[in-house]
């Protein structure tokens, strides 16, 4: 286990919200990465995080891109990197809006083409910089503003998309679990080809809980099952330690769904959906490990 | 509803009276309230109609573009980069003639990011055969919305139109806004060639050289024809609601020797510049240009014009001052002032007029011009 | 009545573009005409952030940032030290600033309420943070820009918690002017 740097990479007092949940994991991100790093971020809470011109809160280079365009833009951009003979880290640092909805069409075709790259996607389970409006990575249930009654949809699988492209790396984590996604991306990192991680990144702003409790709803997140940290390596599963309790006995998922405002309105059938669901990729991952 | 309300919200509310079937929307900012709006409107049952949270802006217009085939009246909301990754499909809703009603909040294109209000968005799309009006108000915006849905329906017009309104000056500034029911003020759509199984057509296919350019002449014709159209639509809104628009907002300008032409709230901005001039003497007078698309032949014979563009077209100029030297005898003092939400006041305008320099061109805070 | 404008400061979260909107509501209300605008960008929490309101009894054509005000209200009384919420403000002009104490500033005339108190004593705290943006409603009434009854109006259509009202109320009873 690789030691964390005390080295910071992000200078503090970011325009982020109280308790954003992305300042923290960009620190933990860009420790494991070092100075030799792009980050390329389509649209998203991090276009405002990184501060205004003319100043910058990164100490690294932070390239700005339309919001469909990051896969694509990295794609090249490591491609550029490698014909130069630089080992320059190039990473995708994009919210679930960028990712899984109107980035989606770059990232499969990244994926597909094994760039040489790290996609992280932070996962906030809506649009959170235009106000929190729904995405595609929304779970049902969830009140967003264009989903006042609640998301009837269920959340978007995109685990499951990029990992039907085999990649050699692709990890969950959670900004509860900061050391953990530390690993993580060193490991990412050390590996060449398309790598994939998905943050579970509890907002306090959008899913209306106090700022101060980020790291509880995270940790509830895994707790209940609702979230399940695990890294597969060439496809090969294996379920990050803080996942293992809630792999046999998680936590009632309503321990999890009553901390946020956004599950205010949730039916009892829409949480059976849910536990559900839970239930299901539980049985699935098990299976699996055996 | 007699009441204060946003820019954003004027546009929401005409939407919910114009009664679409089909709105497909991804949010942006300024936008964002509008789409906000129509989802609570639609959830909480006080508006008929599917609303499609879409997962990108081309997808929105290429969704409505298939709603609005289908022969159902259909809505959309942007700004900006949503605007241009719409791009494609503004073409295509055009060529395919098709009377989808869209609201563009006028900001600024990156790089870099800027949200603030700027009008090289919509102008950047004036060749894709879109009618284009500029509001400046939140009533504005209501009435204009509304008519805009009968102006595109209209049998001799079948071409989409895009209301623009300023980012966050317009979008979130509340004033005066009175909604009055729509009532049949819009007839229900009648596609001629909406998609009938009973008739099956191709649509769009491949098409010769020797055909093409038919389709395109056609597309030039309706654009035409919609000059008399807005006519007639907008003496029919003033004769039901008793407010009444125009081509252009003219503002003192009957004696007027200097007159200031811009669009959007700049152009509202404008008048009180002309109160101040007139005070000092200065017989200057505003005119807002509200149709952008197609484009008016103003008379602006025996005046000066200083002309606002919150926009420019790089190796060439600020897109209204072309425009208008293109299309009418002018000399316009060309001042490029407001881009990406820029601070622009009466006092400054009045400034411009009086620094004004005929056939030069001059970007407000650079020192040096052309 | 040439116009009458208002800069309102406060931080992001605490309803400074909310109370702009009410006020310019409540002024409606009173049979005047009434702008609400709010200056920010991309939706952040705790950032300083500027709205204006302008009453007038003609149509208002202006919509850039208000630059002299005849009124500033400052509902984030930490803000003091950063921003400088004075400027522009004519001398003599009026200042309404939450606070607990009366505050003194040279050449201006203040108007204090403890908004922060009359929240928390009503329990009035939305996610953590004290409502501030209806209270300051009643002290906007003491002061004659709008009538209490307009701003009551004003506040009950947009808020189904009758405490928004009594916070308005109270402040009306309790602002030193």
């Amino acid at each position: 286990m690789a030691e964390i740097p005390k080295e910071e990479f992000l200078l503090p007092t970011t325009s982020a919200c109280a308790g954003c949940s992305s300042s923290l994991c960009l620190r933990y991100i860009l420790k494991a990465s070092g100075p030799d790093t792009v980050l390329v971020i389509p649209a998203c809470c991090t276009s405002v995080i990184q501060g205004m011109y003319p100043k910058t809160a990164f100490q690294v280079p932070v390239y700005n891109i339309a919001f469909a365009a990051a896969a694509s833009c990295a794609s090249g951009m490591s491609a550029a990197f490698r014909a130069l003979g630089r080992k320059t880290k190039v990473i995708v640092y994009a919210g679930d809006g960028g990712t899984v909805d109107i980035g989606l069409q770059a990232l499969s075709g990244a994926f597909e083409r094994e760039t040489d790259f790290l996609y992280i996607c932070y996962d906030n389970e809506a649009y959170g910089n235009t106000g929190m409006q729904r995405s595609g990575a929304t779970p049902v249930g969830a009140r967003t503003t264009t989903t006042p009654g609640g998301k009837t949809h269920p959340k978007k699988d995109i685990e499951l998309i990029v990992e039907a492209h085999r990649p050699p790396y692709l990890a969950t984590a959670c900004s509860a679990y900061p050391t953990d996604l530390f690993q993580k991306v060193k490991k990412a990192l050390a590996i060449p080809g398309a790598s994939f991680i998905h943050i579970l990144a509890p907002c306090p702003t959008g899913w209306k809980f106090p700022p101060g409790k980020t790291i509880e709803v995270g940790k509830l997140a895994v707790k209940t099952g609702m979230w399940v940290l695990y890294e597969r390596e060439y496809g090969r599963l294996a379920i990050s330690a803080p996942s293992k309790g809630a792999m046999t006995r998680p936590l009632p998922l309503t321990d999890y769904l009553s901390t946020q405002g956004r599950f205010a309105g949730i039916t009892p059938e829409q949480v059976q959906e849910l536990e559900g669901e839970i239930a299901r990729r539980r049985e699935h991952l098990l299976r699996e490990v055996e | 509803m007699h009441t204060i309300a946003t820019g954003n919200r004027g546009v929401a509310e005409a939407v919910r009276e114009a009664k679409p079937g089909v709105i497909a929307a991804y949010p942006i900012t300024p936008q964002t309230e509008i789409v906000e709006l129509i989802a609570q409107f639609v959830a909480g049952g006080t508006m008929a109609g599917t609303y499609i949270p879409v997962e990108s802006e081309h997808s929105a217009l290429a969704a409505c573009i298939g709603a609005s085939a289908a022969g159902v009246r259909t809505f959309t909301a942007t700004s900006s980069q949503g605007l241009l990754y719409m791009h494609e499909m503004l073409h295509w809703a055009a060529g395919a003639r098709l009377p989808v009603v869209m609201a563009n909040v006028n900001r600024a294109v990156a790089p870099p990011w800027n949200v603030w209000a700027d009008h090289t968005d919509s102008l950047s799309q004036r060749d894709t055969g879109w009618l284009q009006v500029y509001v400046a108000t939140a009533q504005e915006a209501y009435d204009t919305t509304l008519m805009a849905f009968r102006i595109a329906e209209h049998e001799e017009v079948l071409l989409p139109v895009m209301v623009n309104l300023d980012g966050f000056v317009l979008s979130h500034t509340m004033q005066p806004l009175e909604t009055t029911p729509a009532g049949d003020f819009i007839p229900p759509l009648h596609l001629p060639h909406a998609i009938d199984t009973s008739q099956p057509a191709g649509y769009g296919p491949l098409t010769g050289p020797e055909y093409y350019y038919t389709f395109r002449w056609e597309m030039e014709r309706s654009m035409r024809d919609a000059r008399q159209v807005i006519r007639e639509v907008e003496e029919a809104f003033y004769q039901k609601f008793g407010r009444r628009y125009g081509p252009s907002e003219e503002y003192r300008m009957e004696d007027a020797e200097v007159a200031i032409v811009a669009m959007g709230t700049l152009g509202r901005e404008a008048q009180v510049a002309v109160d101040r001039l007139r005070g000092e003497g200065i017989p200057a007078g505003a005119l807002r240009l509200r149709w952008f698309r197609p484009f008016p032949r103003l008379d602006l014979a025996g005046r000066e014009v200083v002309v606002i563009d919150r926009d420019y077209s790089f190796g060439f100029g600020g897109v209204l001052a072309r425009s208008l030297q293109a299309t009418t005898p002018c000399e316009p003092y060309s001042v490029i002032a407001g881009l990406g939400g820029q601070e622009v006041t009466y006092a400054d305008i009045a400034g411009f007029v009086r620094q004004r320099r005929p056939g030069d061109e001059y970007w407000f805070g650079v020192d040096a011009g052309v | 009545m040439p116009v009458f404008e208002i800069r309102i400061h406060s931080r992001g979260g605490q309803g400074g573009v909310t109370a702009a909107r009410l006020i310019a509501l409540a002024a409606f209300y009173d049979g005047k005409q009434a702008t609400a605008t709010p200056f920010y960008g991309a939706e952040r929490r705790g950032a300083p952030i500027v709205a204006f309101v302008r009453i007038c009894d003609t149509p208002i054509r202006t919509c850039s940032q208000v630059k002299e005000p005849d009124l500033v209200v400052v509902l984030d009384p930490t803000l003091l030290p950063t921003v400088n919420v004075l400027k522009g403000l004519a001398p003599g002009g009026t200042v309404l600033l939450n606070s607990p104490h009366k505050v003194a500033l040279d050449g201006f005339r203040t108007v204090t309420a403890d908004l922060t108190g009359i929240a928390l004593v009503l329990d009035l705290v939305i996610a953590g943070s004290p409502v501030l943006d209806t209270s300051v409603l009643g002290v906007l009434a003491k002061i004659g820009v709008i009538t209490l009854d307009s701003a009551k109006r004003a506040i009950a259509e947009n808020f189904t918690d009758a405490r928004n009202v009594a916070a308005a109320e109270r402040a009306y009873q309790e602002v030193a002017a």
